[in-house]
């Protein structure tokens, strides 16, 4: 089992139950488990939503969308059923948050399924890990099974009359299968590819029926936010971005791990305080705020709040979370590359600009990497990369191009020392990438 | 729905609400550049070549997936439009192998025009190219991955449009790639759909492939001689040493009763036409009993004489004449005018293979209640009684599966085989194979004689809830279960019919009066009125049909036999020793059984080699052009005149050219598809044209429109290429309830196509290469 690491600066709403053998029903219970459920169906959906609205919470997995408009939105009659689906395809680069939960407290991930349930009208939830995360689906298999056993899940749960099945699956070890639209592809049986939207989950979503579909973190933060009620959730964040989030930084820090943050809180704290700083007394070089698709930060722009605004407004994303801290040992183009190969190989091929503009970007910054470009090939690389920037099918695109814009922008200089056949500089020193 | 109104570069436009952008704009004329979108087909948004600019919406949105509205802005063409489509461009092209000049689809490829359009001209990587090794996948289809970009209209035609699914994607990403579904080869329908459906060259036909260039050839849209569907399609011919031939065949034009559509026998199975073993030189029959090559004169002479001297020493009774199931119109009703007028018999027949006969009689009178192969494209409902479409009648099939996908129509069938339609029937009737008669007055409410079933209660409640409906019947309706089928149907708000024959132009010989007891228009002798005045020596005695033909041969009753386009020695399992003490005259591309004892061989081209009108067995009259030609060969047209000529007849009479008024279509080519007729404004320059000829087969037409009302269509819109529909109402006929039943289905299933299909090699290789039937092969 990893560390956990700990920081008083820490506000633990959604980890307080790690490390503390959760993932047992029994102890579960003991601390305050289905509790929130229970209140659930008591007071009914329109007291969920209004809760999950006024808790100010926002998608955990990356877009930032409130989660209780998302709920909200789903028809309250339907000729199909309805579902509820958890993403838990972690795949962004930089991020390792949600294979917490489902270690530690898987049950937090089956009662927010079933809140959410509860809130939509749902009778069925589909929790879907990664494929990488196979070794967790015990831990959530036997969770579930648990939750039968005691009557939470399955006909007649807690003696309401209400009934609510949970199904686990994991992935085949596809990126794309993030993408929620690809996720619930996958999930029925197909090919791990993106559908066209509109119509959106909430109207048309797996199997056709109205769908809720939320990142893991944001369902597992649910009833947590029903025990403490919604605006005392608020109000531990910024203003309209409520609550705690889980942070997974990275990279050359003191203490990496999973850290449990208000919304707001300050970058460079979270670098220098919390994760502990810069080893080896070297020096910053860069930041990758939220995974490894949002634009890069330069050590002078990492006195910012940790929030969907701020970061916009400093030219990035809030992302996954997934901060990755870079010093000065490391070679942006490598960096970039690395960065790029990722994308290159998750791109499903689906549409024209992410397939073939990944593979181009990979083939171009190979052999920039190695020395084998010339000057022309600098603006190449940015001018692929903004041709791809909202051009494809789904934002696996983006995700691809918005870095390497950013890369290119602000490390040209690095880019140019590699030039006309002088090959990488930092070969000398390399040190293994952390992405 | 309700229109609504929109601006697109800066033109007010309408179109219902819920229309695609795409189509809103084509259809106003505004083109958008596309290549994964494909009308009829799911949409893919995989291309990202129709992006637009929409007001107030930050990003580019793709036509093919934007649904018009009321008061949108749209923006098709801007810099940073032409920008995006070139990006494109430059992405796909950066893997192109650029083999554009040895390429099968240089010169029409939609990759080509749009590069052209947009500029892409700029190398930007220096990179290797991803490459793979071309793959055969079948006879006939074959897959150049580096060619492809991946805008699955292949698989998506294959699977939504075929319901064969024999296509898929492997590999993601930059490796993704198109895979046939047995791994390293197709089993599948062979259709070829995938091909011709493909933008760029990567899917390229195993018949057409490296043969040419495309503008070397000349393009003749005609209609297919195979099945009785009576697809249009496109034949690229060009010139060699010995005539024109025939290299491909695809639909290009797509106005065609079978739109998109094509199956494997239009699409490739035209290479009889260049056999080697195609008689090209008239045969004669010597003392010795061996077949010898004679001069034409000699063997029309010869042939001539010895019909002259039978009519006139043992009367017209003692000829008997067997006519084509795929000759045209024109030639189908000279040859029974020739044997009425000119050999003074009624023993004249064909290979029957859907009893049109009954069918006309149990719909005289009746206004508007044949349908069309178009009908099943839009009906809402359609019955579909006997036969294996997806086999017999492949357009038919596409037009099913088309109308039921795209519309929703309802589908029952009932069949004694669960046939592949099945699948998209809403109701499925398994009945025992001889029990069409008992289901027929099943449906109509009398329970005696079949097995009702809850499911065939809830099959007949559904269909009389119908209020527009299309009936389809197989050969396995016949003489009096037509009768009461119409009956039944008749009983029913909007029913129209269709009898499935099974030859290019079986309809057409029932029609034109191919048969012993019936003139053309179905009149029968007894009645023959006008006719009694147009064929002044028309014997008033019903003729012998097929089968007492040979009879009457193998008793030595029958001098002559005339077989024109036909095997009944094969087909009717005939003795060819009963023929001995009769003369046979056979006019055939191949030696046939029945060939093979004949006394004299006449060469004949076939349905793509001459010009004409054919009618579907749906009653579709359509034109037919000449596409082919072959040194040695005559059209059966020509050398009926000629063997009337050299019979003493008057051609004048028999074909009344002179009083037409169109000039032979025989040497239009290619000008039907937009393309210069070279070779008429040559023959117009030198002043060879025969503007009109006893070898004109519009002097002909001429006539049957006059005689046969049903056929009195527009001829204008016909010269025009479109279908035009036969009347079922304008007949009159009283059918003996007697009359024998000789129908003889042909059974052919998508990869035979009676003799042609004996001698298509290509259709024997796909055969040989086949490990599964196409009804196993689906996915689902």
């Amino acid at each position: 089992m990893p560390r956990l690491v700990s920081h008083p600066d820490e506000v633990k709403i959604i980890s307080r139950r790690f490390g503390q053998g959760a993932a047992e029903i029994d102890r579960y219970i003991e601390l305050d488990g289905y509790k929130a459920a229970q209140a659930a169906i008591e007071k009914g959906p329109e007291w969920i939503i209004a809760e999950m609205k006024a808790s100010g919470l926002r998608g955990r997995g990356g877009a930032g969308f409130p989660t209780g408009m998302k709920w909200s939105f789903v028809p309250k009659q339907s000729e199909k059923p309805k579902y509820v689906l958890v993403n838990g395809d972690e795949s962004e680069p930089g991020t390792c948050k949600d294979h917490l939960i489902f270690l530690h407290d898987p049950h937090a991930v089956i009662e927010g399924t079933l809140i959410a349930g509860l809130a939509i009208g749902a009778k069925m939830g589909f929790i879907y890990l990664r494929g990488e995360y196979r070794y967790l689906l015990k831990i959530m298999e036997k969770a579930v099974a648990d939750a039968y056993a005691k009557g939470f899940l399955g006909k007649n749960i807690f003696g309401s009359g209400i009934d609510f099945e949970v199904v686990t699956q994991t992935g085949a070890g596809a990126y794309e299968v993030g993408e929620e639209s690809a996720l619930m592809e996958s999930l029925e049986g197909k090919r791990g590819v993106p559908r066209i939207k509109p119509p959106f989950p909430a109207v048309v979503g797996l199997y056709g029926g109205p769908t809720v579909i939320n990142n893991a973190e944001t369902i597992a933060t649910a009833p947590h936010i029903l025990l403490m009620g919604g605006e005392a959730y608020a109000k531990v964040g910024t203003e309209r971005n409520g609550g705690t989030r889980l942070f997974g930084i990275s990279g050359h820090v003191e203490r990496p791990g999973v850290y449990e943050l208000p919304m707001g809180f300050n970058l460079k704290r979270a670098i220098y305080e919390v994760a502990g700083g810069i080893p080896g007394g070297k020096k910053l070089k860069a930041v990758v705020p939220g995974g490894s698709s949002t634009p890069v930060l330069l050590p002078e722009e990492i006195d910012v709040g940790l929030d969907f605004d701020q970061m916009a407004k400093a030219g990035t994303m809030l992302g996954s979370g997934g901060v990755v801290v870079i010093d000065e040992s490391v070679c942006m183009v490598e960096f970039a590359l690395r960065t790029i190969k990722f994308y290159q190989h998750e791109s499903c091929g689906w549409c024209i600009p992410c397939r073939e503009g990944t593979d181009w970007l990979k083939k171009s910054i190979t052999r920039l990497h190695a020395g084998g470009a010339v000057d022309k090939d600098i603006d190449n690389i940015r001018y692929l990369a903004e041709n791809m920037m909202g051009r494809t099918f789904c934002p696996l695109g983006d995700a691809a191009a918005m870095p390497t814009i950013g890369f290119v922008k602000k490390f040209r200089h690095e880019f140019e020392e590699h030039l006309n056949g002088k090959g990488c500089p930092y070969e000398h020193q390399r040190e293994a990438v952390l992405v | 729905m309700a229109d609504v109104t929109f601006t697109v570069d800066g033109k007010k436009l309408t179109a219902p609400a819920g229309t695609l952008l795409i189509d809103a704009c084509r259809k106003a004329g505004i083109e958008i550049p596309a290549f994964c979108y494909y009308p009829g087909l799911s949409l893919q948004a995989a291309c990202r070549m129709c992006v637009v600019r929409l007001e107030k919406v930050p990003k580019l949105q793709t036509a093919c997936t934007t649904p018009v509205a009321e008061g949108m802005v749209v923006t098709t063409e801007s810099d940073e439009i032409k920008q995006s489509r070139k990006a494109i461009l430059e992405l796909l092209l950066g893997n192109h192998p650029l083999d554009c000049p040895v390429c099968d689809a240089g010169g029409e490829c939609e990759l080509q025009d749009m590069t052209f359009k947009y500029g892409a001209a700029e190398s930007k990587y220096v990179e290797i190219k991803q490459h793979r090794e071309e793959q055969q996948w079948s006879p006939v289809v074959f897959f150049d991955r580096p060619r492809c970009i991946l805008c699955y209209r292949c698989v998506r035609v294959c699977g939504e449009g075929m319901d064969v699914w024999a296509l898929g994607v492997q590999n993601r990403g930059v490796s993704s790639v198109i895979s046939p579904n047995g791994e390293d080869h197709l089993d599948c329908e062979e259709c070829g759909m995938c091909i011709d459906i493909c933008p760029v060259g990567a899917l390229t036909s195993g018949t057409y492939r490296y043969k040419t260039r495309p503008w070397e050839m000349n393009h003749v849209a005609t209609v297919c001689t195979h099945c009785g569907d009576g697809c249009k399609t496109t034949l690229g011919v060009r010139s060699v040493d010995d005539g024109s031939e025939i290299i491909r065949g695809d639909n290009r034009d797509k106005s065609g009763m079978n739109g998109d559509f094509l199956c494997i026998k239009g699409r490739y199975a035209f290479d009889f036409t260049t056999r080697e073993d195609r008689i090209t030189k008239p045969l004669v029959r010597q003392p010795n009993g061996q077949l010898a090559e004679v001069s034409w004169e000699q063997a029309l002479e010869h042939a001539g004489m010895k019909l002259r001297e039978i009519r006139d020493t043992r009367g017209g009774s003692a000829i008997g004449v067997i006519g084509s199931t795929r000759t045209t119109n024109e030639e189908a009703y000279l040859l029974q005018k020739f044997a009425r007028t000119v050999l003074n018999t009624n023993n004249i027949d064909h290979h029957r293979t859907a009893d049109y006969a009954s069918f006309a009689a149990a719909l005289q009178g009746k206004a508007g209640r044949t349908a069309s192969l178009r009908d099943f494209l839009t009906a809402p409902a359609i019955l579909l009684l006997g036969n294996d479409a997806t086999e017999q009648h492949p357009a038919l099939a596409w037009n099913i599966r088309s109308n039921v996908r795209q519309n929703r129509a309802r589908l029952y069938v009932a069949n004694h085989a669960d046939i592949k339609l099945h699948r998209q029937a809403k109701s499925f009737l398994q009945i025992p194979q001889d029990g069409y008669a008992a289901l027929v007055q099943y449906l109509a409410g009398n329970e005696a004689g079949f097995d009702g079933t809850e499911i065939s209660a809830a099959f007949r409640e559904a269909l009389r809830k119908e209020e527009s409906l299309v009936i389809a019947f197989g050969s396995e309706f016949r003489g009096r279960d037509i009768q009461s089928l119409v009956d039944f149907g008749l009983g029913l708000p909007n029913v129209k019919f269709a009898a499935l024959g099974d030859y290019a132009n079986s309809r057409g010989a029932a029609d034109m009066g191919l048969m012993p007891d019936l003139l053309p228009g179905y009149v029968p002798l007894a009645a023959a009125k006008h006719f009694g005045e147009e064929y002044p020596s028309l014997p008033s005695a019903p003729g012998l049909d097929m089968l007492q033909m040979f009879d009457a041969a193998e008793a030595g009753n029958l001098g002559a036999l005339y077989v024109v386009g036909s095997n009944p020695v094969e087909r009717y399992g005939i003795d060819p020793t009963a023929l001995k003490n009769t003369f046979l005259i056979v006019q055939d591309m191949f030696m046939t059984e029945t060939a093979a004892v004949a006394d004299v061989i006449f060469p004949a081209a076939n349905l793509y080699e001459k010009s004409g009108t054919v009618t579907n067995t749906y009653g579709d009259l359509q034109l037919a052009k000449k596409a082919a030609d072959k040194a040695g060969v005559r059209t059966d047209f020509e050398l009926i005149v000629r063997l009337a000529d050299k019979m003493g007849a008057d051609p004048k009479k028999l074909v009344p050219f002179g009083r037409g008024v169109r000039a032979d279509m025989g040497q239009t080519r290619g000008a039907q598809s937009g393309e210069a007729d070279r070779h008429a404004v040559w023959l117009a320059a030198n002043n060879l044209e025969p503007k009109l000829s006893p070898f004109d087969p519009f002097a002909v037409f001429d006539e049957i429109q006059r005689l046969v009302p049903s056929y009195n269509v527009s001829r204008f819109e016909l010269l025009g290429g479109q279908d035009k529909q036969t009347r079922s109402d304008l007949v009159q006929i009283e059918l003996d309830p007697a009359r024998r039943d000789l129908v003889l289905p042909a059974n052919d299933t998508l990869f035979t196509s009676g003799t042609l299909g004996r001698y298509s090699r290509m259709l024997h290789s796909v055969m040989e290469s086949r490990t599964t039937k196409p009804a196993e092969t689906a996915a689902d």
